[in-house]
């Protein structure tokens, strides 16, 4: 209840203040929703900014891939995480091809790579330096891998390079990919009880840190044309031979079309930037509190009001 | 003892003779290419396709695709300006009509969401109708968990786009169905389309729709229509051919129009078969739900994804269970309507005795819809002490119209713990290291290194020897001409590791299923008794252990829900000779015990098969990781589940239905079980068998895609890398090699079972 009146408030407020502007219309804002718990609560926070704004929102649930072409041609208005490491490619592709544009980036910084969960480094002390994981490499092995190391990457489709910096580093483990997410996380699982030592693909932020402490190794740090020119990095004739930007952007992308049918909803979009620890927080109050994503992002809503305010009424 | 078989090789020794000689020439000719790759002196061309011979297919599709599909951003014409039509027209307001009355979306008509209690109160006299108060207890129960285990919403919105999905996959099933049967040159190109559309992967459906249907609910419905649609199409043109003659006679001296033919003959006399139809396309429907959360299908699929990619199994387990009961439901009551026959009254019979249920129905409607009312304005009552905590009738009234989050029943974290404890368990750990070993390291990367050791043109001429020597000459011709598609395509390592898998799960899954089968089919356990051996005393005990693990398992539900409700602070007290829990737990025991008593085995064992199928194949990925690693085992053992159920089902029918006379000519001339098993009963239930084992290959040829979850290297992989882009083409082709690879089985199995039972005599 108490909630609702600070959101009418806060409708009233921004309706007064921005009389000016062209009304939004009416249609749903169409927002994305994939399958990690920070972008879905997110996606139901700035879903709940909408409409207190007076904003119809509808929720679809996608592919994190296919969504930019679905943005692209307007089925969908807006997608609110867009990782470099993982989205990169797909979201320039789309980029390319026109109908979305860049809305801004979030302050929250992304990284991708290989980690491992804290009980490894017990096996292996001098972690996390690369040399050093790559010394321990039969702790890592199984029976299918025989003396080289086991690595699980992400899934195919997420196109994180594992096999070329193995080559590259001339590193002694089998890349192996995990299937999805959640196999990703069913190997550490398993590995915990006994805490076997597992080195596996993982991300920040995600709701894995609260579960299983761990650190990312460290590669040679990222030099801009990794990926591209060969004599840039340790291994003079290979790509891919340092780490993944420790620093990734974390974006916003918007359909082209958004900006004159929502022109206030479209002013918030643009505003709108999280950081690391709020989207830790979202991702923990379904991850580790059980609650729905409704529900948490009405509750985060809630306890951070200074945060959002600024945005929906700053533009008046 | 001479074999049945054995007359049959003796017909036409020509003929044989012939197909001999041939046969030798197919395998001297993959043995030679194979001993040349030995010695080294294949040349390379031979060993795999050069790439200069391999046309860019993906490439031809897509500008095939292109062209038809037209250009929304240039205005260029093309199907996508129909498909975006129909998807935003008359398919979405369908969708958002079912979709406001069921979960309460914001859309015309504007009156819903319909309280859980009155859709729980109508599909309870529904099932009452159909099949009495079995039915109507496990229609009711199923809407009751749903609502009370606080997936009501979720589970709406998958049924509003299954209530528009299915109804649309019997309306076109049933024309198209009528078309065929009317025109037979339809009817031929009708088949080989139906066969391909039957083994497409089901990545391959998901693209398109997104591309041509929009993605969300539009997609998701259409994708479903398209997959669940083929069973129907094919009953009713089944179903129509069969009508006897008499009756189109009686009509035709009635002197009926065509239409009248058609609307008041022919499809009330096939009646049965368009109904199994209809319960082939809800099955499927419901199939779907998982696999089209992929293209922004709302509901129970999309949150299962949700919950697994953050590793809650419990509330995964769950929301499984949901759409377990819900096919269950479906699937039960629509075989009840097929076995239920039209009523017929007298006349003069009061209107209202007449529509007896449908009175009933809509009464149970209203009142419901009035009590749902009423208890929204009660507080809302929790179970849980502290607030709000009242006793389980004010409980069960306030949650009559709305369960709110507080108030349900999910035990997702609790059988999250149990589950992790459980994979935890040393046994199981050490067992399943070892298995992944031994299979691993001995058998399972051998083979796949040997197959794809193998020259690609070996390996065509070994498929086709294969179906030359089961099926015949016709089929080892399909066999290769499809095989060769599929090498051209560029994937063929892909395909054979696709291959590989399939067949390494089929063949773990029969040395499982076949034995399990053959058991089941001896019937009913012997009584436990003292007198008899240690060795029948031991078999008498694990028969009753293994019967008697349903009936544990229900009355540790039923005990565990009534500890839930009363004694939640004292959980530790469960065992204590004191607690009620304990008593429940006997009593529910005693009574389920007294239920299945009279169930024949095989009746346990295909139930728990049965249920283990529908489960939706996804829950089954984490503990096979968490088991296995993600690696070739897990693969093969989330395979083997599933292909486990056509196996056994099918052998258990086919020894069953081997003729009493057989058996008995065996009992009298002096055979030992094993020899009445080996040459009689096993011989005789074969070509039933083999549409088991045909349907357990594709059964796993379906499977294998989705275990591209875990982590393959196959055509699934690939699949599911198509997924994220825009590939048509790619995509397409994808599919087809995994089609093509199905077929060759499919035409195969199919043709050998229909030539070993003409030649048996068996129809």
């Amino acid at each position: 209840m108490k909630l609702k009146s600070v959101l009418l408030a806060g409708a009233i407020t921004l309706a007064s203040g921005t009389m000016t502007l062209a009304e939004d219309s009416s249609d749903p804002i169409v927002i994305p929703i994939h399958n990690w718990s920070s972008q879905i609560v997110m996606s139901h926070v700035v879903g709940q900014i909408f409409e207190s704004m007076g904003n119809n929102v509808e929720f679809v649930t996608t592919d994190s891939q296919a969504v930019y072409e679905s943005v692209r041609l307007g089925d969908v208005t807006l997608e609110l995480e867009v990782w470099e490491g993982a989205f990169g490619a797909s979201f320039r592709t789309a980029l390319e091809k026109g109908g979305l544009h860049d809305a801004g980036d979030h302050d929250a910084v992304t990284r991708e790579d290989w980690w491992y969960p804290m009980w490894t480094k017990d096996a292996c002390p001098g972690l996390p330096d690369w040399e050093a994981l790559n010394e321990c490499a039969h702790l890592f092995a199984t029976a299918e891998t025989g003396d080289k190391g086991r690595y699980l990457d992400g899934p195919v489709d997420w196109l994180k390079h594992g096999k070329e910096r193995v080559e590259a580093l001339d590193m002694n483990f089998t890349v192996i990919n995990a299937g999805s997410a959640a196999a990703l996380w069913a190997e550490i699982g398993a590995a915990e009880k006994d805490k076997r030592p597992v080195v596996v693909f993982n991300w920040t932020p995600n709701f894995a840190e609260a579960v299983w402490p761990g650190e990312f190794v460290e590669f040679p740090e990222w030099v801009d044309g990794c990926d591209k020119d060969p004599s840039v990095g340790p291994n003079p004739n290979a790509l891919y031979d340092c780490g993944n930007p420790a620093k990734g952007y974390l974006k916003k992308a918007a359909w082209d079309g958004m900006q004159d049918k929502w022109p206030n909803a479209y002013e918030v979009l643009t505003k709108i930037s999280f950081t690391n620890p709020q989207i830790a927080e979202m991702a923990k109050f379904v991850d580790t509190d059980e609650m729905e994503p409704e529900d948490a992002a009405a509750r985060w809503l809630e306890e951070n009001e200074d945060v959002w305010q600024g945005w929906v009424t700053g533009g008046s | 003892m001479a074999s049945v078989t054995d007359h049959t090789s003796l017909r036409d020794d020509r003929r044989s003779s012939g197909r001999m000689s041939a046969l030798r020439l197919i395998f001297g000719a993959a043995l030679l290419l194979l001993v040349l790759k030995a010695v080294g002196m294949l040349p390379e061309w031979l060993n795999r396709p050069p790439d200069w011979l391999i046309p860019p297919y993906a490439q031809w599709l897509d500008a095939f695709f292109n062209f038809i599909k037209g250009d929304m951003e240039t205005g260029r014409p093309g199907l996508i300006y129909l498909t975006r039509w129909f998807s935003e027209g008359p398919l979405e307001f369908m969708l958002n009509t079912t979709a406001n009355l069921l979960e309460g979306k914001r859309r015309w008509p504007n009156i819903g969401p319909i309280s859980w209690s009155a859709i729980a109160a109508v599909a309870t006299v529904i099932g009452y109708y159909l099949g009495g108060w079995r039915m109507a207890a496990l229609a009711g129960g199923t809407f009751f968990w749903t609502a009370l285990v606080g997936q009501w919403k979720l589970a709406m919105q998958t049924l509003s786009v299954i209530s528009v999905a299915a109804p649309l996959a019997f309306v076109f099933g049933l024309t198209l169905g009528i078309v065929a049967w009317k025109y037979n040159w339809f009817d031929r190109a009708m088949r080989p389309i139906l066969a391909v559309l039957q083994t497409l992967p089901f990545f391959t459906y998901l693209l398109p729709a997104v591309i041509f249907f929009k993605v969300g609910p539009t997609a998701g419905a259409v994708a479903t229509i398209i997959y669940a649609m083929p069973p129907m199409i094919l009953m009713t043109t089944l179903g129509l051919q069969k009508v006897s003659p008499e009756v189109v006679e009686a009509g035709k001296m009635a002197g009926c129009t065509r239409w009248q033919m058609l609307r008041h003959v022919y499809l009330p006399a096939a009646r049965t078969e368009i109904l199994v139809g209809v319960n082939q396309v809800i099955m499927l429907c419901l199939a779907m739900v998982v696999l089209t959360a992929f293209i922004g299908m709302p509901g129970l699929g999309a949150k299962l994804l949700a919950m697994m990619n953050s590793f809650k199994l419990g509330r995964s387990f769950e929301i499984g269970v949901t759409i377990v009961l819900l096919a269950v439901t479906l699937d039960r009551l629509s075989k009840a309507w097929v076995v239920k026959q039209p009523e017929h009254f007298e006349k003069g019979t009061p209107w209202w005795k007449r529509h007896f249920y449908t009175v009933l129905g809509c009464g149970a409607f209203v009142v419901f819809l009035g009590l749902a009312y009423l208890s929204n304005r009660v507080p809302n009552y929790t179970l849980i002490e502290g607030a709000n905590q009242g006793n389980i009738l004010q409980y069960l009234f306030s949650v009559l119209g709305d369960v709110h989050r507080t108030q349900d029943l999910s035990q997702g974290k609790e059988i999250d713990t149990a589950i992790k404890h459980f994979l935890d368990l040393d046994g199981i750990q050490a067992t399943t290291e070892w298995l992944r070993w031994f299979l691993n390291v001995q058998v399972l990367i051998p083979f796949r290194n040997a197959l794809l050791w193998v020259p690609t043109p070996a390996f065509i001429l070994v498929i086709a020897g294969f179906a030359y020597w089961l099926a015949g000459r016709r089929e080892a011709i399909i066999a290769a001409i499809f095989f060769s598609i599929v090498a051209s395509t560029g994937w063929w390592d892909r395909s054979v590791i696709t291959l590989y898998t399939v067949i390494s799960a089929v063949v773990l899954a029969m040395l499982i299923g076949i034995p399990l089968a053959i058991w089941t089919a001896r019937g009913a356990a012997p009584p436990l008794s003292l007198q008899g051996s240690a060795k029948d005393f031991a078999i008498g005990l694990v028969g009753l252990a293994f019967k008697r693990i349903p009936v544990l398992f229900g009355a540790l539900l039923v005990s565990s829900l009534y500890h839930f409700f009363t004694a939640v602070e004292e959980s530790a007290a469960f065992l204590s000779p004191t607690s009620p829990s304990l008593y429940i737990f006997g009593a529910t025991f005693l009574v389920l015990w007294l239920a299945v008593r009279d169930w024949p085995r095989d009746k346990v064992v295909l139930t728990i098969v049965d249920t283990a199928q529908t489960f939706p194949s996804f829950i089954y990925l984490i503990p096979a990781i968490m088991l296995f690693g993600v690696n070739d085992v897990a693969v093969v053992f989330s395979i083997l589940i599933f292909t486990l159920v056509p196996l056994t089902r099918y052998t258990v029918e086919g020894l069953r239905h081997v003729p009493p006379e057989m058996t008995e000519a065996a009992d009298m001339s002096g055979a030992t079980q094993v020899q009445k098993l080996t040459s009689v009963q096993l011989p005789l239930a074969l070509p039933t068998m083999a549409v088991g084992f045909n349907q357990a290959i594709m059964f796993a040829f379906f499977m294998v895609i989705i275990a591209a979850f875990i982590g393959t290297q196959d055509l699934g992989q690939e699949l599911q890398r198509t997924l994220a882009g825009t590939d048509l083409g790619k995509n397409f082709v994808l599919g087809i090699c995994v089609s093509l690879m199905a077929l060759t089985f499919d035409i195969t199995i199919n043709k050998w079972a229909r030539n070993r039972k003409a030649a048996l005599g068996l129809e």
